[in-house]
C-alpha cells in the first residue's frame, strides 16, 4: 500500500545547513554529530561536523542542539468546520509546527462532523492553503457520529480520508463496529477508537477513585475503557480488521491491548503526554483549564503502566489529543467545563522534562514514539537519512522556558501544563521540506 | 482566614477558635436586642443557585445580626435564568464591593472559582457534592456542647454518602477533632476509595451499637430510579434509624431536610437523643462566627474577659 497523502501549504523549499548538530534518528540508526545539509527541501547530506561547505546555503549554528525526525501526532482537534473560535487549520498547524511536528491527523468530531466526501475535499483544499504541517483528515465511522449507520466509507477514502473515527464518542453498537470492520476490507483506512462504555462512564467527570470520592465528583471507572477495548479487540480479531485505540489512560487498558497484540490482532494504540505526566491527584485543584479531559487523569499505578507500555512497545506512539476550548467553556465549575486540553506545543518538552531527564525514559525511545503514530495510518514516517524529505525537529534540550509566558500559537490557552517550567525547547521545525517554525529570539547586537 | 472554601483548610485550632466565637454569639442571642454593630456599613451577598431553607436563612440572619447590609440573590428569577455565567454574575455583584459573598452552587469548586474572581471573602455554602464547611462547623459545635471533646468518640455517618457534601465535610472535620469514623450505607451509595479519608466502611447497621453519635443523611427518593438501591422499602428496612436501632445513650443528628419514614423514623426525630433542632440553632451562631472571623477578626480591641477567666470566648461588642 502506498503511503497516505497528507496536505499542506506549498512554499519555499528549505536550503540550509545545521552546522555541528547532534543527529538522533533511532529508526535510521543515526546518533552522531554532523553538518546536516538540506537542499531543495531534502536531506542532501550528513557531513562530518564542520565539513560541509556553505555554498550559498543559510547556515545555522546548531552546536549543542539536537535534530530529530519531526514528530507525528495522530490525534489533533483542529475544530474545523464550525468551531473556529477554538482553533482553525492555520492556528492548529502553527501550534503543531511549534511543537516540532511535521504531520498531524485531524479528528472528525467537528460541528457538523466530517461525514461526507465533500467535507473531506473541502478540508484538504483548506489545508493546502493554510496548513504549516502536513495534515490528514479522518472521517467519522457513523453518519454525524450518531452511532446509527455507517458513513460512505469507500467514497470517503477515495476523497482522501486517512482513516475513520467517531472520536469524542465510543461506537456503542458492537454490531455497527463489526460492519465497519467488514467494510474496511473493501476500502482500507484504520479505524481509530475512543474507548469508553457510556453506561459505565455515566456523567463522570474524572477518574473514579479516592480523589473523586473526596471531591464528590462523579467518577469514570477504569473498566469503562478497558472493557470496550477488550470487546473491540475481539471484534477486530474476528473480522481481521485493523484498529487503533486512542488515548489509553488505565493500566487495565494497557493490559487489554497487550493481550490482543499477543493474540495477533491488528491493533495499535497511543498515550497522551498529560496521562504520562499527571495523575488524578492534580484534579484536587478543581482547575478545569488544565485537568479536565476525557479520558480522565488516573492514578500513579495507571501512569506507571502507560510508561511501561510505551517502553515495551505495547503503546505505539505519543498522541496529544490536542483539544482547544474557548475561555468561556472552561471558566466554569469543573463539572460544567468542556473536556480537553491543548498539547501540541508542549508534548515533547513536557515528556522530556518529566520522563527523560529523570531517567525514566530513554531519549531515543521518546523520539521514536513521538513519530510512531504515522505507521498505524500508513503515513510515511519522517527520517533523517540522506535522501529523505526534510522533516526535522531542531531542539535545544537544555533551554528552560515557561509554558504560555509568550502566549500560544494555538488560538486556545487550555494547556494542561500552562505556567509550568519545562526543559527542552523546539527551536526550529522543517515540515514537508519547508521551514515552518522558528523560535523567536531576541539578541542584542554589538554596537558598531 | 481569607475565605471559607473547604473545611480541610482549617486546623483544629482554627476550628476551635470559630466555635469559641460562636459560643459568645450564643450569649448575644440570649439578650433582648440580639444585634451587634460589628459589620455596620459592610455588605454581605448571599448567592444561592440551589434551593435552601436552613443555610440561606441562617446566613442571612447572621449577617443581619452583625448589622451588615444584605443582598440576597437566588438564581431562580435572576439573570442566571437569562443565561448569565457565574463569572459575569460575580462581576456584577462585585460592583457593590461586598465584604463577603456566600455562595451555594450545584457544582464542585464553584466557591473556589468565585474566590479567584472577586475581592470579597468567599464562604462556600455548599458546592455540588463536594463540601459544606459551615455545616461541618455547626455540627462539631453542636456535638462539642453535648459531649465536650470529640476525641475518640465513635461517629457513624449513615446513608447516601455518595451524593452528600455534608458527609465529606463532616468526615474531615470530625477527624480533625479526633473522632473515630464509620460510614455506612448500601454499597452503591458509598463512593469507591472513601476509606482513604480515614474512615471505616460498613454495609450494614449490625455494629451500630458501638456508635456514640449516629449521623443520618438524607436519601433522595429519585436514587431508586437510578438503581442505586432497589427500593425505598428495602432501604428503610436495612438502613433506617429507628427506636429499635438507636440506643438510649446514642445521639442522633441529621443535616435536614428529613425524609420521615425513610432514613429516620418519626419517633427518633422527636426523641430526646435527637440533636436536629439544636443543629439548626447552632447554624445561626456558627455562621455569625464565620462572618465575624472572615470580616472582623483582627479589627477588634481586646476586651477583658468577664466571668471565670481562661478559655472564655472573647466578648462581642455592645448591643446596637
Amino acid at each position: 500500500m502506498s503511503p497516505a497523502q497528507l496536505d499542506m501549504r506549498a512554499g519555499k523549499s528549505a536550503d540550509l545547513i545545521l552546522r555541528n548538530v547532534t543527529v538522533l534518528d533511532p529508526v535510521a540508526g543515526i546518533d552522531s554529530q554532523h553538518d546536516l545539509v538540506v537542499r531543495d527541501g531534502r536531506i542532501a547530506e550528513l557531513a562530518g561536523p564542520g565539513a560541509a561547505s556553505t555554498d550559498g546555503l543559510e547556515e545555522i549554528d546548531a552546536a549543542g542542539l539536537h535534530a530529530f525526525p519531526a514528530f507525528f501526532d495522530p490525534h489533533v482537534h483542529l475544530r474545523v468546520p464550525g468551531q473556529e473560535h477554538k482553533e482553525d487549520i492555520e492556528t492548529g498547524t502553527r501550534a503543531a509546527a511549534a511543537g516540532g511536528f511535521s504531520g498531524i491527523l485531524a479528528m472528525a468530531n467537528t460541528a457538523p462532523p466530517v461525514s461526507t466526501p465533500a467535507d473531506i475535499e473541502s478540508l484538504r483544499e483548506a489545508a493546502r492553503s493554510a496548513a504549516s504541517v502536513r495534515v490528514g483528515f479522518l472521517a467519522t465511522v457513523t453518519n454525524a457520529m450518531a452511532g446509527e449507520e455507517l458513513t460512505e466509507m469507500a467514497f470517503l477514502r477515495e476523497a482522501g480520508a486517512i482513516g475513520f473515527s467517531d472520536d469524542g464518542l465510543p461506537i456503542r453498537s458492537a454490531r455497527l463496529l463489526r460492519r465497519a470492520l467488514q467494510y474496511q476490507h473493501l476500502c482500507g483506512g484504520t479505524i481509530a477508537l475512543h474507548e469508553e462504555d457510556p453506561e459505565l462512564s455515566g456523567a463522570g467527570v474524572m477518574h473514579e477513585g479516592a480523589v473523586s470520592a473526596t471531591l464528590g465528583l462523579e467518577g469514570i471507572p477504569s473498566v469503562s475503557e478497558s472493557t470496550m477495548i477488550a470487546r473491540d479487540a475481539a471484534l477486530a480479531g474476528y473480522e481481521g480488521g485493523r484498529i487503533h485505540v486512542q488515548h489509553l489512560s488505565a493500566s487495565e487498558s494497557v493490559e487489554a491491548v497487550r493481550v490482543a497484540k499477543a493474540a495477533g490482532v491488528q491493533i495499535s494504540c497511543e498515550a497522551s503526554p498529560h496521562h504520562l505526566c499527571l495523575t488524578d491527584e492534580a484534579v484536587r485543584s478543581l482547575d478545569p483549564h488544565r485537568h479536565k479531559m476525557n479520558p480522565p487523569l488516573r492514578t500513579e499505578a495507571d501512569r506507571q503502566a502507560l510508561i511501561e507500555g510505551l517502553r515495551d512497545g505495547t503503546i505505539d506512539c505519543v498522541a496529544t489529543d490536542h483539544a482547544p476550548h474557548a475561555p468561556e467553556e472552561k471558566e466554569v465549575p469543573f463539572e460544567q467545563a468542556a473536556m480537553g486540553v491543548t498539547g501540541l506545543e508542549t508534548a515533547f518538552a513536557a515528556l522530556h522534562t518529566d520522563l527523560v531527564l529523570p531517567g525514566v525514559l530513554d531519549l531515543g525511545l521518546l523520539v521514536e514514539r513521538m513519530s510512531g503514530g504515522a505507521a498505524p495510518f500508513d503515513v510515511a514516517r519522517s527520517s533523517l537519512a540522506p535522501g529523505s524529505e526534510a522533516n526535522i525537529a531542531l531542539c535545544d534540550l537544555t533551554a528552560e522556558w515557561t509554558v504560555g509566558e509568550n502566549g500560544y500559537e494555538s488560538r486556545s490557552s487550555n494547556s494542561w501544563c500552562g505556567g509550568q517550567r519545562l526543559t527542552g525547547q523546539v527551536v526550529m521545525t522543517l515540515a514537508g521540506g519547508q521551514v515552518t517554525y522558528r523560535l523567536r529570539t531576541f539578541s542584542l547586537g554589538v554596537a558598531a | 482566614m481569607r475565605h471559607l472554601l473547604s473545611i480541610g483548610d482549617l486546623s483544629k485550632a482554627e476550628i476551635e477558635a470559630i466555635l469559641d466565637r460562636a459560643e459568645s454569639f450564643a450569649e448575644v442571642g440570649r439578650r433582648n436586642i440580639k444585634k451587634v454593630p460589628t459589620l455596620r456599613g459592610r455588605t454581605v451577598v448571599t448567592l444561592f443557585y440551589e434551593s435552601s431553607t436552613r443555610t440561606s436563612s441562617s446566613f442571612e440572619l447572621a449577617a443581619k445580626r452583625l448589622s451588615a447590609d444584605l443582598v440576597s440573590v437566588k438564581a431562580a428569577g435572576s439573570s442566571v435564568d437569562k443565561g448569565e455565567s457565574l463569572k459575569d454574575t460575580v462581576a456584577t455583584l462585585s460592583a457593590y464591593e461586598p465584604a463577603a459573598i456566600v455562595i451555594r452552587h450545584p457544582h464542585a469548586g464553584a466557591a473556589q472559582l468565585v474566590a479567584g474572581w472577586a475581592d470579597a471573602a468567599v464562604v462556600n455554602a455548599g458546592d455540588g457534592k463536594h463540601e459544606h464547611p459551615s455545616q461541618a462547623l455547626l455540627d462539631v459545635y453542636t456535638l462539642r456542647r453535648r459531649l465536650g471533646a470529640l476525641k475518640d468518640k465513635r461517629i457513624w455517618i449513615v446513608g447516601d454518602v455518595l451524593h452528600s457534601r455534608v458527609a465529606r465535610s463532616n468526615l474531615i472535620a470530625f477527624k480533625a477533632m479526633g473522632a473515630k469514623l464509620t460510614v455506612c450505607g448500601p454499597p452503591a451509595l458509598i463512593p469507591r476509595g472513601l476509606e482513604e479519608l480515614g474512615c471505616e466502611v460498613e454495609y450494614s447497621l449490625d455494629q451500630l451499637g458501638e456508635a456514640d453519635v449516629v449521623y443520618a443523611l438524607r436519601l433522595q427518593r429519585e436514587r431508586m430510579q437510578e438503581s442505586f438501591i432497589p427500593s425505598i422499602r428495602e432501604y428503610a428496612t436495612h438502613f433506617q434509624i429507628d427506636s429499635r436501632r438507636l440506643g438510649r445513650r446514642q445521639l442522633l443528628m441529621h443535616p435536614g431536610p428529613v425524609n420521615r419514614g425513610v432514613e429516620l423514623s418519626g419517633e427518633v426525630i422527636d426523641s430526646p437523643q435527637s440533636l436536629i433542632s439544636e443543629q439548626v440553632a447552632s447554624g445561626l451562631v456558627v455562621r455569625m462566627a464565620i462572618l465575624y472571623e472572615l470580616l472582623a477578626a483582627g479589627d477588634e480591641t481586646p476586651v477583658p474577659a468577664t466571668g471565670d477567666g481562661a478559655g472564655q470566648p472573647t466578648p462581642i461588642g455592645q448591643p446596637a
